[in-house]
């Protein structure tokens, strides 16, 4: 029977949005805003990525409620999951001398190529959020291969903090500056050079920390509980 | 084109339809990150190379090991 209405419910849900996206055109003609960002966003911004001149500067301030849901989340998991105190009891194991120092040598390249993705997210695919999840993945594989050690809770609390410092910062400086909230104060630069396009890669690195940290975070107590 | 994205797209029916009916919850889990990943490459396709890395690094690789250790926790198989 509960079969029967979860089969029947979910063809409802199919259905219902089917019929509200056949409507809509594949790929149909960019409306007023779209066009803007598209013709006027790399001139307006100086980031050569427009999705990244739409993410930090023209909705700037929904990233930051963005990160903000993050924190919270990371914050409430932490909560539910910390123990009092209590030391593992649980002996590991140690890896095996292929797996820790296969571990050992990919770590690195893989915080490199976080980094490389968070800094220049202005220039190329990608930004804080996914460089800060390639960072976090690189721990997991310390966690799983190695075994060894662990990132001290200080030093995490400390990346992710200043991360939403600076963010916040550099929005109350746009506001002296610019006007409002957030706003590009910095100069433009050259399109398509490192230093180039104001804020955006300073709020990139900054969200790259938070969201590292965050995640290896999560993973740290999930870890740590089991 | 058309006919790689199409195939792309069964093979996340699949995917997903294996992910529900598996007993084994790694099982499931291993399939829901393979939805994951031909989400990704299919975003990448799609010329949305921004959404295709957060997709293959959180949903294909951080909810899988998350989902992985919360089952470590639990039981492995459903009844």
């Amino acid at each position: 029977m509960r079969r029967i209405a979860a089969i029947l419910l979910l063809v409802i849900v199919a259905v219902g949005i089917s019929r509200s996206l056949v409507k809509i055109p594949f790929g149909a003609p960019k409306k007023k805003v779209a066009t803007h960002y598209i013709n006027e966003g790399v001139k307006e911004t100086g980031s050569a990525n427009i999705v990244t001149s739409v993410v930090v500067n023209y909705r700037g301030f929904d990233t930051l409620g963005e990160v903000t849901v993050l924190f919270i989340a990371a914050v409430g998991l932490g909560a539910v999951l910390t123990r009092s105190g209590g030391k593992e009891t649980r002996p590991i194991e140690p890896a095996s001398l292929i797996l820790s120092t296969g571990c050992k040598v990919l770590f690195p390249l893989i915080l490199v190529f976080g980094s490389y993705i968070f800094i220049h997210g202005h220039l190329t695919p990608g930004g804080g959020f996914q460089g800060g999840a390639i960072i976090a993945s690189g721990f997991l594989l310390i966690y799983l291969g190695c075994r060894a050690g662990r990132i001290s809770p200080e030093a995490s609390k400390v990346a992710e903090s200043s991360g939403g410092l600076v963010f916040i910062l550099i929005g109350l400086l746009g506001l002296l500056f610019g006007g409002h909230f957030l706003s590009n104060f910095l100069p433009k630069g050259t399109v398509n050079t490192l230093f180039s396009a104001g804020i955006i890669p300073i709020i990139y690195i900054a969200i790259g920390f938070k969201v590292g940290s965050e995640l290896a975070g999560i993973i740290d107590n999930l870890i740590e509980e089991s | 084109m058309i006919f790689v994205v199409s195939f792309l797209v069964a093979l996340m029916l699949v995917g997903a339809v294996a992910a529900s009916v598996f007993k084994d919850l790694i099982s499931a889990v291993i399939a829901a990150a393979l939805v994951s990943l031909v989400a990704a490459i299919l975003f990448y396709l799609l010329a949305a190379p921004d959404v295709a890395m957060a997709e293959a690094s959180i949903g294909a690789a951080l909810t899988a090991a998350i989902f992985i250790i919360a089952i470590r926790r639990t039981k492995r198989y459903e009844e």
